[in-house]
């Protein structure tokens, strides 16, 4: 049977509605589409580029280990970061236990415990409204009950409260997300042999979970390392001399006195070089953080 | 101990289900179920898809209760005393009513750990016991050779019908008088379906089984009794042998002969 014969028994689809042109038409959209999307993201990259040189170039000579050991000082070649990244430790040192215990326990209690009715949901919708509310509300927020009502001042303890309102919210609706993405054929499993529902969160649940809200909750720590707002408000003053030692001393950190420099390079020039050097440290800090957070993520991710 | 003869018609009932009626939401799922389940039998539930035969058998464990919006009507008397009982616990329950499900779903730990996981939660902490414990349960289970030389393996290293084993033995761990498997071969390729039937023949000597199936073929090979639900109700029940091969009422007939479902 040749093929004509088949196609003579089968109707004729009528090409009435595609014409080449069209074709050619679709295909040059489609390389257009490719060059535009690619020229947005090298825009990105090249306002990275220009950041990381110009940063650079302007902390040449003057980020050296007497930078990173010596104390703070009104004389540029003098000066030093040991007590900023100090300061921006001790503040980590408040905010991860805090924001940790806070925040994945509200995450187990909206996931697991509370009933599923409209005021969880209320609960949840406003956590999610909550991270996106700028930080110089918290800032504000922080400096009357913190620093005001409590007595607090602008130390340490009143910063690190401060920064873990800022990212209670980022860690809660990470940890919920890591929560809710454990199947509930384990939930199934653990519950048939008689477990409670905090045993199945220990056993079960949390060790699958914990990679998710380890990497949820560096991202949102790397958040509150970077954060200056806050600590404006709060009044961290400009130039302190004094290592902190305790959660009650006052402090600096890394991206408050890169703010500082730069505000009084109208006065000592070299503060531009300062700051320069201050931005590469924060810069690596960040880096190594969210480094941490991909491992971890990539190290524990399970198969079912 | 009651010595368990096969042939005597008067042996206990495990589940004794009275009334029960169960909704989802508006949708009612069970209706005015009757039925009672009895000792060292190997009960079969048979029935279309959506008949209701999965929540039948989840609501004997109460596992049903984790989906919010169910509501339950009615009685189930477990060795006597009803499993709605407030003042008994859904967990005490769940140990002595093990549960075996569609797919296998093991934790994603060691296969020890898997083994173990029901006896360590309810405070077995005597490492010697629990190896023991686990040596019994995989031998039960049929997997003692197959893993005895990787019990430290994570669990999802094993095949399908290994998995599903695995999660025989982390039920029979706990000794439970029941065991409820909710279509456990479903999941399974032949082979591995034909190893767990046998499993079944052999278990039935301890344990009283519940088992529901969509294979016509599995319920007449393997159960004492079969039980055909259809649109969440309890059409007909009685010995396996009389319902397949002199069923009672004709919407029987018609599901086991293939005329629908």
């Amino acid at each position: 049977m040749s093929i004509e014969s088949i196609d003579s028994r089968e109707p004729h689809f009528p090409k009435m509605y595609m014409s080449k042109g069209n074709f050619n038409r679709r295909i040059l959209l489609d390389k257009i589409a490719r060059k535009l999307f690619l020229s947005a993201t090298l825009l990105a990259l090249l306002v990275l580029g220009v950041l990381i040189f110009r940063i650079s170039s302007q902390s040449i000579g003057w980020l050296n280990i007497k930078f990173l050991t010596s104390n703070l000082s009104i004389f540029p070649e003098k000066a030093g970061i040991y007590g900023v990244i100090l300061g921006s430790l001790w503040l980590m040192l408040i905010v991860a236990p805090i924001t940790l215990i806070i925040g994945v326990s509200t995450a187990i209690y909206l996931e697991e415990y509370a009933s599923k009715g409209k005021v969880r949901e209320f609960i949840r919708i406003n956590i999610s409204n909550l991270a996106g509310v700028p930080s110089v509300i918290f800032g504000l927020l922080g400096l009357t009950v913190f620093g005001r009502l409590f007595n607090l001042g602008s130390s340490i303890l009143a910063g690190g409260l401060t920064m873990s309102l800022l990212v209670l919210p980022i860690v809660v609706v990470a940890s919920q997300e890591a929560i809710r993405a454990v199947p509930n054929f384990l939930r199934d499993a653990s519950y048939a042999m008689g477990a409670t529902k905090w045993v199945t969160m220990r056993t079960v649940i949390l060790p699958v979970a914990l990679p998710g809200i380890l990497t949820g909750s560096i991202l949102a720590l790397s958040r509150a390392i970077g954060e200056t707002a806050p600590l404006v408000v709060l009044g961290i003053p400009t130039l302190i001399l004094k290592i902190p030692t305790g959660i009650m001393d006052d402090f600096t950190a890394l991206p408050i006195q890169i703010y500082y420099w730069t505000l009084d390079t109208v006065l000592v020039p070299e503060y531009i070089n300062l700051a320069a050097a201050t931005i590469i440290v924060l810069l690596v800090v960040l880096f190594l953080m969210n480094t941490t957070a991909i491992l971890i993520r990539n190290k524990f991710q399970r198969r079912y | 101990m009651i010595n368990i003869n096969k042939n005597n018609n008067e042996r206990n009932i495990v589940f004794d289900v009275k009334e029960l009626n169960l909704w989802y939401g508006n949708d009612k799922a069970l209706k005015d179920l009757n039925f009672g389940i009895k000792q060292n039998d190997v009960t079969a539930i048979i029935g279309p898809s959506g008949c209701g035969k999965s929540t039948f058998i989840k609501t004997l464990n109460r596992l049903i209760e984790l989906i919010p919006s169910v509501r339950i009507e009615g009685e189930v008397l477990y060795n006597g005393t009803n499993i709605f009982d407030t003042s008994r616990s859904v967990e005490e329950l769940r140990s002595g009513v093990g549960m075996v499900f569609q797919k296998p779903n093991p934790f994603p730990k060691s296969i020890f750990e898997n083994v173990v996981y029901g006896p360590k939660i309810h405070g077995l902490r005597d490492k010697r016991k629990l190896l023991e414990l686990a040596e019994i349960s995989l031998k039960r289970a049929a997997l003692w050779d197959e893993v005895k030389d990787r019990m430290n393996d994570n669990a999802y290293e094993l095949s399908g019908g290994q998995q599903q084993r695995l999660c025989l033995a982390r039920a029979l761990s706990m000794e439970p008088d029941v065991l409820l498997m909710d279509e456990p071969t479903s999941a399974l390729d032949p082979i591995a379906t034909a190893k767990i039937e046998e499993l079944i023949m052999e278990l039935k000597k301890e344990y009283t089984i519940v088992i529901v199936t969509h294979s016509m073929q599995q319920a007449a090979r393997i159960s004492d009794e079969t039980a055909f639900f259809l649109l969440g109700e309890l059409i007909e029940t009685g010995n396996t042998n009389e319902i397949f091969t002199n069923p009672r009422d004709k919407r029987t007939e018609d599901y086991i002969t293939g005329r629908f479902g």
